[in-house]
């Protein structure tokens, strides 16, 4: 099994632009395990961005160093793939072409061309490949960048809030398309989250990390069997452990009597 | 609505009538033939074949209609030209001669015109690719090179703004011939505007498509040539138009400098000799050349940028 991230010591500084140094990360350790699904958690600003753009190699820690199977991360590399928030499909190229895109990068499109239409299929977009992505719904364009990434066989997928845009609904179903993806095709995936029900649904490990300064507060292992119900006691049991850790639980308000 | 599809073989028939009714005031020279007569039968002939053949094929009847008030618009602009002209002598005839003339003088002259249009064609088209492809190649470069960019943006932009006939006598000394100094001063119109968009094209890419494009295993190259170029097609595109547009009026002043041949040669002559008849040809036949020309480039880009139908208009 491959797909063993490595997080050691990681500080993580950015000057901003009035001069001052804004701490992102402080001496973050981590580790994540081959083939698990590991989620951060955490209001915005608590760094959980910057650490999955270090894990992608799209920028550089000011200090320490990750690891990728045991070998330093040095850029960006189709071995760590990464699904963004917004698709960010190419708009000039229709949907099999720009699933097609990183295999002609490397290219190795003639050896694995009729792989395409196979991760098509997976995501559930056979019969689009002809579209282009302004024609597609926002939970179509994000399967195709789903499938665009994973086409290229990472160790690593990197998700940065991918269901962020999706309606409920959308949501759920895509949910459940991560986790039979991640079944059939084996890989490590790294979640970021503003969502604890999406993080309990899918994760084997949760970060929960804090703002001012940046750090991990508390990770948990989720071990409900899956797949899994949203009201199970066990799951509702975490959310609200979870919630009281990020200060968000809310004060129960106190009963009143009147006699 | 049943008249509509009419309407420009309607106004033709008007003209023609006008032709042979209104006798010219005279004091108007003449062309040798009834140019303008002969050219209003045609249009009204073709007018009517069109709204005939609208009326058996269904498609082209519905484009006919939608086409046919803007021939009437054009029709009955040359029918009022010549009544303010050749019938009643409104306009001061030196400055404004008739349909009829201007007819004469592409009929006579056709032999020279076709030649001058040659000439000229050969011209803009030599300039305008090498203009385009270098300010690609300078776009491309500042766009992708903060070195270059550093380097050569402030030359361009105390050199960009310059209008390139200013450069006459530095270009006609440096250059061999007439022909390569007026080239090279249409290739200096596009390179500016081309340069330009294509440069700010690149810049205003998000930068989270070259950040995907990366973590797909795309290099340095394949991410300039893929992903960079693709993305900054519809600003380069604009860039060539502004760029085919000076091209345009590069071509008539560089025309003026030691060229034999040449539309813009041959209506600065004529309009020396005053037989603005002749002037007049030479501009419907600039007008003509530069609007085959933009459609072109429209097909073109149609062709480039189908992706693009229904994400920007313009």
């Amino acid at each position: 099994m491959v797909g063993e991230i490595e997080v050691k010591d990681v500080v993580q500084t950015f000057v901003q632009p009035d001069g001052e140094k804004l701490t992102a990360l402080n001496h973050v350790n981590l580790h994540i395990d081959a083939g698990s699904f590991v989620s951060f958690i955490g209001p915005s600003g608590c760094g959980k961005t910057t650490l999955l753009r270090l894990m992608a190699g799209l920028s550089k820690p000011t200090s320490g160093e990750l690891l990728l199977d045991g070998e330093k991360i040095k850029g960006p590399n189709h071995s760590r793939g990464l699904v963004f928030q917004n698709p960010t499909l190419f708009p000039w190229l229709n949907i099999y072409d720009n699933v097609a895109f990183g295999l002609r990068a490397r290219k190795i499109f003639k050896d694995r061309k009729n792989e395409v239409d196979e991760y098509l299929k997976l995501v559930g977009l056979d019969g689009f490949a002809k579209a282009y992505p302004h024609q597609l719904s926002g939970g179509m364009a994000q399967r195709a960048s789903l499938a665009r990434a994973i086409i290229g066989h990472p160790k690593v997928l990197l998700l940065d809030e991918p269901l962020g845009a999706l309606d409920a609904f959308t949501r759920m179903n895509m949910q459940d398309e991560l986790l039979r993806i991640r079944k059939e095709k084996n890989m490590t995936m790294v979640m970021v989250t503003h969502d604890v029900d999406e993080a309990l649904y899918l994760s084997d490990k949760i970060v929960v990390m804090s703002p001012r300064p940046a750090k991990i507060e508390w990770i948990t292992d989720v071990g409900l069997y899956r797949p899994r119900a949203r009201n199970n006691p066990e799951f509702l049991r975490l959310r609200s452990k979870i919630l009281k850790t990020l200060n968000y639980a809310g004060t129960e308000a106190e009963p009143e009597y009147s006699i | 609505m049943g008249i509509k599809k009419w309407l420009p073989a309607l106004v033709s028939a008007a003209a023609i009538i006008l032709q042979l009714v209104i006798e010219p005031n005279g004091k108007h020279p003449l062309a040798q033939h009834d140019y303008y007569l002969y050219f209003s039968i045609i249009i009204g002939a073709v007018t009517l074949m069109c709204a005939a053949g609208g009326i058996m094929n269904k498609k082209f009847g519905e484009k006919w209609l939608f086409k046919a008030p803007f021939w009437t618009g054009v029709i009955a602009f040359f029918a009022v030209f010549d009544i303010l002209t050749e019938k009643f002598c409104i306009l001061p005839a030196i400055y404004f001669p008739s349909p009829s003339r201007i007819l004469e003088a592409i009929a006579e002259d056709h032999e020279l015109l076709i030649k001058c249009l040659m000439y000229s064609a050969r011209l803009l088209i030599t300039g305008f690719a090498g203009g385009a492809l270098a300010g690609i190649a300078t776009g491309i470069a500042i766009g992708f090179s903060k070195k270059t960019d550093y380097w050569v943006s402030p030359i361009i932009r105390i050199l960009g703004p310059i209008p390139s006939t200013a450069w006459i006598p530095l270009v006609l000394i440096s250059f061999p011939s007439a022909v390569s100094a007026s080239a090279f001063l249409i290739g200096l119109a596009v390179w500016f505007p081309t340069t330009i968009m294509t440069s700010s094209g690149i810049k205003n890419i998000n930068n989270s498509i070259f950040e995907v494009s990366s973590t797909l295993g795309a290099g340095r190259m394949y991410q300039i040539f893929k992903v960079g170029v693709p993305s900054a097609m519809p600003s380069m595109f604009i860039g060539l138009f502004n760029g085919i547009c000076s091209s345009f009026i590069t071509l008539m002043t560089a025309e003026m400098i030691g060229a034999k041949y040449g539309i813009g040669w041959y209506v600065n002559w004529q309009k020396e000799m005053m037989s603005y008849a002749n002037v007049y040809a030479g501009l419907i036949i600039i007008a003509v050349l530069c609007s085959l020309l933009i459609t072109l480039l429209f097909k073109i880009r149609d062709k480039v940028l189908v992706w693009q139908k229904g994400v920007i208009k313009w």
